[in-house]
């Protein structure tokens, strides 16, 4: 598959005789470079930059990781304290975000949930990269029955419903962050790896990787210096996409009772909590649930304009 | 062809008996038996209950009776559920998860595609704003906050519908819907973006310039190529959607076999855990095994590089 | 790739369709006895169809299996005991049309009516008890029935069934005639006829002895009492219908009860604000906590509060620190405002609990909670924190060792233990953990003392202060608190084995005060109130002294 360099794909120019003008057959003039030489890197963030939609998404959740950061510390209450005189309040002056039904501040525990949220999407979906990165690239740049073996025993462990595993791991272990972190990433990885191990197989045979490995390049420095950096695109658009499902499993959990252990809760844990009387409070399922759905969309069009950005074809 | 059959067949079976042992050790792990509860039933009593199941034994000997039993194809009597077989069980409630399933995947499917090619050929209008303001929110919102919303809506507000239960037709609507928005967020934006891929392709512009009309290029190149990445999607949705929601099931009071399972590790009845595991494995294993099979015998090239013809 | 996929749901649709149509048939049936369309309790009150939720299917209509109260709830529609417990808590007649009892308290003749059938019409006789409560008891009885022990009151037979004698006629039950069964105590047990409605000691039809199907088919189920199963569909839906050949059918004005199977709290409450089902809530199910404000709003009329015989409790380890100091149990227990839990997070009206027996549980003359006042301690936050300051001193702790109060994951308990440990944190200034962990989990670490501070809840298995306080004995296997005391086991083998009711009473206050006042082994909360809404149409539904409820009876208006 021949790189096509994106300017040729832009059709709707319009062309007139004015545009093209005579250059003569100077020498020196052939020899200077009509367009600055950017990386591919840069070419990617300048697209990227065009793309408003994940611009805003990018905003979003710079915004939401700061209030997360933020939010808790400039409210004056405490995420566990509880007030019985002041249950189920709706957002006043005093509590901008309600309070939930045991008089606990809405404001302070919806942006302490986004912590925990963060935490759980973020550490799950770095967990993944760095086993999925590590298995799919041995997999994919030794091939053959290595390959073959590995691949049969990711092939295994998807198979098994991904369910009864995270649920068996909650009930086995005690249900702490690091277990549901743990219990997300023992599947979680598969789907990295494998993205991985394409990659590295198409990338392995390039002209560029058997030059250099004809100058005598080790197995390590093929693979860390010139495979993984080279498929760095796609590993990072399913990163992206990797957090928000993280996030979202954490509050299927929550939905099962499996989620992080109160007094700590999460977003996932906050709207479950508040499902049974949203008709009643509609606050303390409305803040969390538009966090939750919020993050999940920035995290998904932010992914959605990386992947544009970075793979020319799909522009 | 004989030999690449069986050793597909073999790759199986390996593993299956990888599935069931890990399960099996996993589940072991738990602390806890089938026969506890608030009020503990005399030591004597509890003693002679674990020696009627077995589980009086060291859990390796468990493990191999338990291999024998599979092997034979007996998934035993339900640890919970005194003297109903597994098997009857996981059929009854599987039957409810594929029923929903399927009708959430022809949803999703349908409008889906329709939603996204919308979206693709007014590309940039007000029609493609909506269509993605509707999937993007499929893929937004929590499963369970959607349907508690619409189960208050339409059902308890409104009154279209039951609140719960699964006899009519009409009991389908709710949980289908539900249980269709992600899938349909998903496809539409999938649809949308290979439509706009193809629809900037050369051949595209080759058969406009050539004169073909318009319905023949849509319905000729357009929509059979655009429709095909969300092909590839389908099939780990429907792995997906056919074994059942625990979520969907639990709102909408459906006897699924999503909320069996959940139940029998709440319950520790271990026999029910190994069935509905060997069930799911099997379930997905044996579509990955035909469809190899049909492959092969479709596309010539495998047949090369499977084996020597037999 | 694409194709391949494609093939590949092809396959499994496919593979998945001929496995159905094997199962079809079966479920198919279950669909077309549920007519669509019953729809609306308004159009259901008149053909006196009554539709209610169980938030757990029943593992099994065997009685002698059964172990929870939804299978309670329709194995009463079901079958019929020797007695029936009226609205009043009284034994009535059920199957026997009356009863003698010698003056020592030992010997029950129960006569039975002869016009008794089962559902095929066979008539139900003293035989039937004994075969039903001899498969109870049979140690070679599979599954082992786990509630055979609720008939170890009789003579001999906890001998039979712990396999130390093998002949059931030395047991001391015995079918005189078809009409009189004879039974036998070891101790005068007052209670031993209410427990005669309970469902181990159900009567069962013998053609069970040659299928291990029968309790769950119904086409093989044979049952006395005034409905029969006709349909279960796993999951889905349990449907009984009137039986004809009940001996009171004049009385059972219900023709059908259909118990739909949803474990959401919240979907069942849906589901009664829109007419789908005609009672929500205990016992069989629950009102959301988050709703009951609401409820007592809008459905002020429909909500039914009533106190029953259950407590709601926090157990102490009292072999664990800093809780085997009796005086910091006593400052944790006193350091709680129960009126707060009851008023703003349970919100059902319960009573706050300072004694261990619920009102409601038959005393001497009256109610033992009458007769005796749950005065044991009051709460007093300056002395609660005098007690603790104490009892660190006691123990030498200049700061209280990391504590952890445990629960069940559930909704409810959650709130409660957040409270808890909340008003533990302001009143005495002590930060306690709270952990919710998995039911398995939790039971298996209260029951192995590994624990410091766990829920805990009793309900009573007869109406008598013995089910509270035989819980505590060192042999008990429900005794999560590592309390072992000789004067209180005596206590309660004298309470046993004492014909003297008044005699009795007294022991159990003593034993009372013991675990309350001077030991404080649990933290009391509140004493339940059962929490149902009833459609305003829907009369008779009987909610017993445990909070059991019998529908059998119940009638639209």
């Amino acid at each position: 598959m021949a790189v096509q360099d994106p300017t040729l794909m832009n059709n709707n120019v319009e062309l007139t005789p004015e545009d093209f003008r005579k250059i003569g057959t100077d020498e020196k003039e052939a020899e200077i470079i009509q367009r600055e030489s950017i990386s591919a890197w840069r070419d990617a963030w300048q697209r990227l930059r065009k793309n408003k939609l994940a611009m805003a998404s990018l905003v979003v959740l710079i915004l939401i990781i700061l209030a997360a950061i933020i939010g808790p510390i400039i409210s004056k209450f405490d995420s566990a304290t509880n007030d019985l005189l002041a249950t189920n309040q709706p957002p006043s002056k005093e509590h901008w975000f309600g309070t939930d039904d045991l008089g606990r501040d809405m404001f302070v525990r919806t942006w302490m949930g986004a912590r925990i949220s963060l935490i759980v999407g973020l550490a799950a979906a770095l967990i993944d990269l760095l086993i999925g990165v590590i298995y799919g690239g041995i997999m994919g740049y030794f091939g053959g029955r290595v390959d073959a073996i590995m691949n049969k025993f990711s092939e295994i462990l998807y198979s098994i419903p991904y369910m009864l595993v995270t649920i068996l791991l909650l009930v086995v272990f005690e249900p702490s962050i690091g277990t549901i972190i743990l219990a997300l990433t023992i599947t979680g990885w598969i789907n990295m790896s494998w993205i991985v191990r394409g990659e590295i197989m198409q990338l392995k045979n390039r002209e560029y990787v058997l030059a250099s490995r004809s100058m005598g390049a080790g197995s390590g420095r093929l693979l860390f210096r010139h495979l993984l950096p080279n498929a760095v695109g796609p590993i990072i658009v399913t990163l992206t996409l990797s957090v928000p499902n993280a996030i979202f499993s954490e509050a299927f959990l929550s939905f099962l009772g499996l989620g992080v252990r109160a007094p700590i809760a999460s977003l996932g844990s906050m709207v479950n909590d508040a499902l049974t009387g949203w008709m009643y409070y509609p606050w303390r399922m409305l803040f969390p649930a538009i966090l939750i759905s919020l993050t999940m969309l920035a995290f998904n069009i932010f992914g959605d304009g990386l992947r544009d950005a970075l793979d020319p074809k799909l522009k | 062809m004989v030999r690449y059959v069986l050793s597909k067949f073999f790759y199986m079976l390996v593993s299956l008996f990888i599935l069931i042992s890990a399960t099996f050790f996993l589940m072991k792990a738990i602390p806890g038996n089938p026969f506890m509860s608030e009020k503990n039933v005399p030591p004597e009593i509890q003693a002679r209950l674990m020696e009627q199941y077995g589980l009086d034994k060291p859990v390796y000997q468990q493990y191999f009776k338990y291999l024998g039993d599979i092997a034979t194809g007996d998934l035993g009597i339900s640890m919970k559920h005194q003297n109903q077989e597994v098997g009857g069980i996981i059929l009854q409630t599987f039957s409810a998860s594929l029923k929903l399933g399927i009708f959430a995947i022809i949803i999703s499917v349908i409008v889906g595609v329709l939603l996204g090619m919308l979206a693709a050929l007014y590309h940039r209008k007000l029609i493609d704003n909506i269509a993605m303001v509707l999937a993007v929110l499929g893929i937004a919102v929590p499963s369970f906050v959607l349907a508690s919303l619409i189960q208050y809506l339409f059902a308890q507000k409104l009154g279209w519908f039951n609140v719960m239960g699964f006899d009519g037709p009409l009991d389908y609507v709710l949980p289908v819907a539900a249980l269709s928005a992600q899938p349909i967020a998903f496809i539409a934006r999938l649809t949308r973006s290979s439509m706009l891929e193809v629809l900037h392709a050369d051949y595209i512009k080759t058969a406009k310039a050539k004169g073909l009309n318009w319905m023949t290029i849509m319905f000729k190149h357009v929509i059979r190529n655009g429709i095909l990445p969300v092909v590839t999607y389908i099939g780990p949705m429907t792995a997906n959607v056919i074994t059942g929601s625990v979520v969907i099931e639990q709102i909408f009071g459906i006897g699924g076999i999503g909320k069996v399972f959940v139940d029998c590790i709440t319950n520790r009845d271990y026999t029910m855990i190994m069935g509905v595991t060997i069930f799911y494995g099997v379930l997905l294993m044996l579509a990955r095994f035909i469809t190899d099979i049909v492959y092969v015998l479709v596309d010539p090239r495998i047949k090369l590089t499977g084996g020597k013809e037999g | 790739m694409k194709r391949k996929s494609l093939l590949m749901i092809l396959t499994l649709i496919l593979v998945v369709g001929t496995v159905l149509a094997g199962c079809g048939s079966k479920n198919d049936n279950g669909g077309s006895t549920a007519s669509g369309g019953d729809k609306g309790s308004s159009s259901a009150a008149k053909e006196q169809v009554l539709h209610i939720n169980l938030s757990a299917e029943p593992p099994t209509f065997d009685p002698a299996q059964a172990q929870d109260t939804q299978a309670n709830t329709v194995l009463k529609m079901m079958y019929e005991g020797l007695v029936r417990i009226d609205k009043d808590n009284n034994p009535i007649p059920g199957v026997a049309e009356k009863w003698d009892v010698s003056s020592d308290g030992l010997k029950y003749v129960f006569h039975l009516r002869k016009d008794a059938k089962w559902s095929n019409g066979d008539p139900v006789t003293a035989k039937d008890f004994v075969f039903a409560w001899e498969r109870v008891l049979n140690p070679a009885t599979s599954p082992a029935p786990p509630y055979a022990y609720q008939l170890y009151y009789i003579k001999g037979v906890e001998d039979y069934n712990t396999k130390k004698i093998t002949d059931f006629s030395q047991v001391g039950v015995k079918a005189t005639d078809d009409n009189t069964l004879e039974v036998t105590l070891n101790n005068p047990t007052p209670y031993f006829l209410g427990l005669t409605s309970f469902y181990t000691l159900y009567p069962v039809h013998q053609s069970v002895k040659d299928n291990d199907k029968w309790a769950t088919d119904p086409k093989l189920m044979i049952t006395n009492g005034p409905f029969t199963l006709t349909t279960w569909t796993t999951g889905q839906k349990i449907e009984v219908t009137k039986n004809a050949n009940y001996w009171d059918n004049q009385n059972i004005k219900l023709t059908k009860v259909t118990m739909s199977l949803s474990n959401s709290s919240a979907t069942e409450l849906s589901s009664y604000k829109a007419g789908q089902l005609d009672y929500a809530g205990n016992p069989n199910g629950t009102i959301p906590t988050d709703q009951m404000p609401a409820v007592k709003n809008e459905l002020k009329d429909e909500l039914d509060l009533k106190p029953i015989g259950s407590i709601y409790y926090y157990v102490f380890n009292t072999t664990a620190k800093p809780f085997d100091n009796v005086k910091i149990r006593k400052a944790f227990s006193m350091a709680i405002s129960r009126q707060d839990i009851v008023d703003k997070v349970t919100m059902s009206e319960e009573t706050p609990a300072f004694g261990f027996v619920p009102p409601g549980i038959t005393g001497d003359k009256g109610e033992y909670r009458t007769e005796f006042k749950d005065d044991f301690f009051t709460e007093n936050m300056e002395e609660a924190k005098k007690l603790l300051a104490e009892g660190m001193q006691e123990e030498g702790y200049t700061t209280l060792p990391p504590i952890t109060l445990i629960y069940n994951s559930d909704d409810k308990h959650k709130k409660i233990a957040l409270a808890v440990a909340d008003m533990w944190k302001k009143n005495l200034g002590v930060e306690v953990k709270t952990e919710n962990q998995e039911w398995g989990v939790f039971l298996k670490n209260r029951q192995n003392l590994n624990y410091q501070v766990a829920r805990a809840g009793w309900s009573p298995d007869y109406n008598d202060p013995m089910t509270f306080f035989d819980l505590w004995t060192s042999t008990s296997g429900n005794n999560d608190s590592g309390f072992k005391n000789k004067e209180y086991d005596a206590l309660i083998k004298d309470a046993f084995s004492t014909p003297d009711t008044a005699k009795r009473m007294e022991d159990f206050k003593k034993a009372e005060t013991m675990i309350i006042k001077d030991q404080q082994i649990v933290l009391p909360i509140y004493y339940y109130t059962n929490v149902a809404l009833i459609k305003p149409n829907l009369k008779g539904v009987v909610i017993d002294y445990a909070g059991q409820v019998d529908f059998t009876r119940a009638y639209f208006e």
